[in-house]
């Protein structure tokens, strides 16, 4: 089924930077959940939607204005929270509410909704362009390469912030690279899932890995592969029975979720 | 000469515009065994933090192995043991041996390898605390006691010559806290200069070699002998005295 799939241009497109996206997202997902940071990328998500939205105004490709959006958003609710003294997540709503609202503004000046601004509110994973799979994949690619370089760091400043600048990791930093990170992560999975369920690409396939209670790396490892067996999976099904890709991506990702939810239970029911 | 490894210089310490240290001078030496005690917010917590660089002062007042605070940069040479309480979640997933590991990181450049040089020194480390056999158990599974070991474990797998602990018996039944007290006595006994923050250190008078008693102020510094008799003539408002000079 797999094989006959991927005979057609438009599925080995979808399938490449399925997989690389959701790697990245599923990866970065598990240091955002152990920070209690997990709704970041929702708020991002919000903060791309009027980036997308400029772009299309603006004549310049979405893709872009969501990466420069998100960026400076992010930047935005990653100083307010440290020096803002904002209580709880209040940074990620008023910075991210504040840019869909301007989102919606912008669509309503540039003639109201149209197919592009849903395309990447929905995702639109089958019909991706050459570009967009190649900065996609590149963006992705970035985030797995410095959570790579930089795991031992990200991990103990994950473990414990205070031990880690003891040690001499510069934390301010990380947690800067961090919220740039997830920027680039929700951008890049715009195309695949669409904005509406970036957050659920960083949080599913990281919360059922964190199920299964094993070691810090294979968390990470397991995170991984839950997400690529959703999206070949969720890409294999939508191809044969003309399913949605992102809805039928994250609910094979919910399902994988449910089960690792009572395997774990099963295994240790206090 | 005793090779003096903390200086610190008339230093005061605010939160806003709340002073929290007022005039603190004081040297710990190689091969000490400190505590510095005092009541909940005496400022205890906040000088440790200040010297281990997380909170931002004046910070010229604080010099580390004979090094400026700014400049210093060989954070291999300290081990710390936060709060417990504060530290991890118990579903954290990280085993034992993941834990130490982070001791190694300290010094090492990005991307970060761990050698087999380096497995090595965790076991060794692990077995120094006696807890090697639980190396592949994900830290959340152990008890109080076994973590607080673990986390030592980790404080020590780099040869640290001076351990700061910050509270490290909260929530730790009497038992486990002899036998944590012991470990730290040995630790001390080859070399290793120890720092122990407590607000109750009863059980620890036979092993502690020096006394910092703060209250934003440092109240007396010295030997417990010195406290001792120092305690004598300052008698009021110690409550926690009776525990350090049971003879009183």
């Amino acid at each position: 089924m797999i094989f006959e799939a991927l005979q057609y241009g438009f599925m080995q497109k979808a399938l490449l930077t399925g997989l690389v996206t959701g790697i990245s997202c599923s990866l970065l997902g598990v240091f955002l959940i152990l920070r209690k940071h997990a709704l970041i990328g929702d708020g991002i998500s919000h903060i791309s939607f009027g980036g997308v939205a400029a772009g299309i105004l603006f004549g310049i490709m979405p893709f872009v204005g969501a990466l420069v959006f998100s960026i400076i958003g992010a930047l935005v609710i990653n100083n307010l929270r440290e020096k803002g003294k904002l209580h709880g997540d209040a940074s990620i709503g008023i910075v991210s509410h504040s840019a869909l609202g301007l989102g919606i503004f912008i669509a309503s000046i540039a003639g109201g909704f149209n197919v592009d601004i849903l395309s990447y509110l929905f995702g639109s994973i089958l019909a991706i362009a050459s570009e967009e799979v190649i900065l996609s994949s590149i963006l992705a690619l970035v985030v797995i390469l410095f959570i790579v370089v930089f795991y031992h760091d990200l991990f103990y400043m994950t473990f414990d912030e205070e031990s880690a600048k003891v040690s001499g990791i510069s934390v301010s930093k990380l947690n800067i690279a961090m919220v740039i990170l997830t920027a680039i992560t929700v951008v890049s999975s715009m195309r695949v899932v669409g904005l509406m369920l970036a957050s659920a690409f960083i949080i599913l396939p990281a919360s059922s890995a964190l199920q299964l209670k094993m070691g810090f790396k294979k968390t990470l490892i397991y995170s991984g592969l839950i997400s690529a067996f959703s999206v070949t999976l969720g890409l294999i099904l939508s191809y044969n029975y003309n399913w949605a890709p992102s809805g039928t991506i994250i609910l094979i990702n919910t399902l994988v979720f449910i089960s690792t939810y009572f395997i774990s239970r099963i295994n240790s029911p206090e | 000469m005793d090779q003096t490894i903390v200086e610190i210089k008339k230093m005061n310490y605010k939160f806003g515009s709340t002073l929290a240290l007022s005039d603190i001078s004081l040297e710990i030496k190689k091969g000490d065994f400190l505590a510095i005690i005092g009541q909940n917010g005496s400022g205890k917590t906040t000088l440790l933090k200040l010297i281990l660089g997380l909170y931002e002062s004046e910070k010229s007042q604080i010099s580390l192995f004979g090094e400026n605070l700014t400049e210093f940069n060989s954070w291999n040479k300290i081990g710390y043991v936060p709060q417990k309480a504060i530290h991890f979640e118990n579903n954290f997933p990280a085993t034992v041996e993941e834990v130490v590991e982070m001791g190694l990181l300290s010094g090492k450049k990005n991307p970060k390898i761990i050698t087999k040089e380096d497995r090595v020194k965790i076991a060794n480390a692990l077995k120094e605390v006696d807890m090697l056999k639980y190396k592949n158990r994900r830290i959340g599974n152990l008890s109080g006691g076994q973590q607080q070991r673990v986390l030592i474990a980790k404080a020590l797998v780099s040869h640290p010559e001076i351990l700061f602990l910050d509270e490290p018996t909260t929530g730790v039944d009497t038992e486990t806290q002899c036998k944590f007290y012991e470990l730290l006595k040995n630790l001390n006994s080859k070399g290793i200069t120890i720092v122990l923050i407590s607000h109750d250190i009863g059980r620890i008078t036979k092993y502690v070699t020096k006394i910092a008693s703060l209250n934003q102020r440092l109240e007396f510094y010295g030997s417990h002998e010195e406290f001792c008799a120092w305690d004598k003539k300052h008698s009021h408002a110690k409550s926690h005295t009776h525990n350090l000079c049971p003879n009183l």
